[in-house]
């Protein structure tokens, strides 16, 4: 049954949530700090769990890719949310500040992916 | 007849929002193939369309209104972050764990990198004290690390704005930029969508630039970029304002 793969999600969704929260308390920060990280971190754990015992039939499957192929359409919804105004009104230096901070992020990408590719020697592949 | 169609709405905000929705996708994936033949994906184009509409409404983007305040449900955090968890179903471990010290490495020198530019863009603009110059520079991590660092440091609340403001560029920025610079910076790999997720760090622009990039990335730059705002909110009102300090005096 589809339920059965919501109610997975949901659980190491709020899983992760409530380890992120606990973060955020140590650190006395009043929010999450990688709640979702550690959910997905759940998902894929859990996911291969169910896979060896076999529980991870087509259908439970489907509860959760149904979710995943919402996701675009939610991103969708909340760029329609956005304080967009507010970000464009505040004057030159928010315009000016959040730019440069991005785009200089930007330009580190390259840099760091070299890291995560030491393994394989560096091609280009599309 | 109108109020009846606005009770309905008003009743059912979260359905009616799936309609407004699936149009927008509809008109943009239609937009894509005839106006520009694939080469800017029909995500990138709904998006973009999402922007301009919010543009309209005020706080809430176009949710502002009440008649489309189910939009706000739709795509508000918790729905946002049940669908962007469901997305590690695609997400491999083992290429995780290839790119897992690069993803530090990156959250660390993206919340630096962030602070500094934005820092020095206030000095620029005439900001010299080091409590303002900390908050704008926090505001450019993301505009929840604005807030809680202003608050944290007692910045006025002109300067709290700015740097709420920032944040919000920085999201739009990354959201509209992605896809367009995503081949020049090597992004079509989950090594550096993780990188990419770590060294930009607002969750929003990070997961809808992905996804106008491609949808496959997603979980990659989610995983990193959810520790972002923690991070900061960590490092910019203690190490950070304490170093700044030592400079202005």
């Amino acid at each position: 049954m589809k339920i059965y793969g919501v109610a997975l999600l949901a659980f190491c969704f709020l899983l992760g949530k409530l380890i992120g929260s606990l973060l955020g308390q140590i650190m006395q920060i009043n929010g999450d700090v990688g709640g979702v990280g550690f959910a997905m971190l759940f998902l894929i754990l859990g996911n291969a769990y169910f896979k060896r015992k076999g529980w991870m039939v087509a259908e439970t499957q489907n509860g959760i890719l149904f979710w995943s192929s919402m996701y675009i359409p939610i991103i969708v919804a909340m760029a329609a949310t956005q304080n967009v105004k507010a970000a464009l009104s505040a004057g030159p230096l928010a315009l000016v500040a959040g730019t440069v901070a991005t785009l200089i992020a930007f330009a580190f990408v390259p840099l760091l992916s070299k890291l995560g590719n030491k393994k394989e020697p560096k091609k280009e592949n599309e | 007849m109108m109020e009846l169609i606005e009770n309905l709405i008003g009743k059912n905000g979260l359905v009616f929002g799936f309609l407004l929705v699936g149009l927008i996708m509809l008109i943009s994936s239609w937009l894509s193939k005839s106006m520009t033949r694939n080469k800017i994906p029909g995500v990138a184009i709904a998006i973009i369309i999402g922007l301009v509409v919010a543009g309209l409404g005020e706080e809430k983007g176009i949710a502002s209104f009440p008649i489309f305040a189910g939009l706000g449900l739709l795509g508000g955090s918790m729905l946002r972050d049940f669908s962007v968890v469901s997305t590690a179903m695609g997400a491999d471990i083992e290429k995780i764990k290839a790119a897992g010290l690069a993803g530090v490495i990156a959250l660390f020198i993206g919340v630096l990198v962030a602070f500094v530019m934005g820092g020095i863009v206030a000095f620029a603009f005439g900001y010299t004290d080091a409590e303002s110059i900390t908050t704008i520079g926090a505001g450019a991590c993301t505009y929840i690390v604005g807030p809680i660092t202003g608050a944290a440091l007692n910045a006025s609340s002109e300067v709290i704005a700015i740097s709420i403001a920032t944040g919000v560029v920085k999201t739009i920025i990354t959201t509209v930029s992605t896809p367009l610079v995503a081949k020049a910076i090597g992004l079509n790999n989950p090594q550096s969508a993780v990188v990419f997720g770590g060294l930009i760090g607002t969750t929003s622009g990070v997961a809808a630039g992905l996804a106008a990039t491609d949808p496959k990335l997603v979980p990659y730059g989610a995983l990193t970029a959810t520790f972002y705002t923690g991070l900061g909110c960590l490092l910019c009102p203690s190490v950070f304002y304490l170093i700044l300090k030592v400079f202005l005096g």
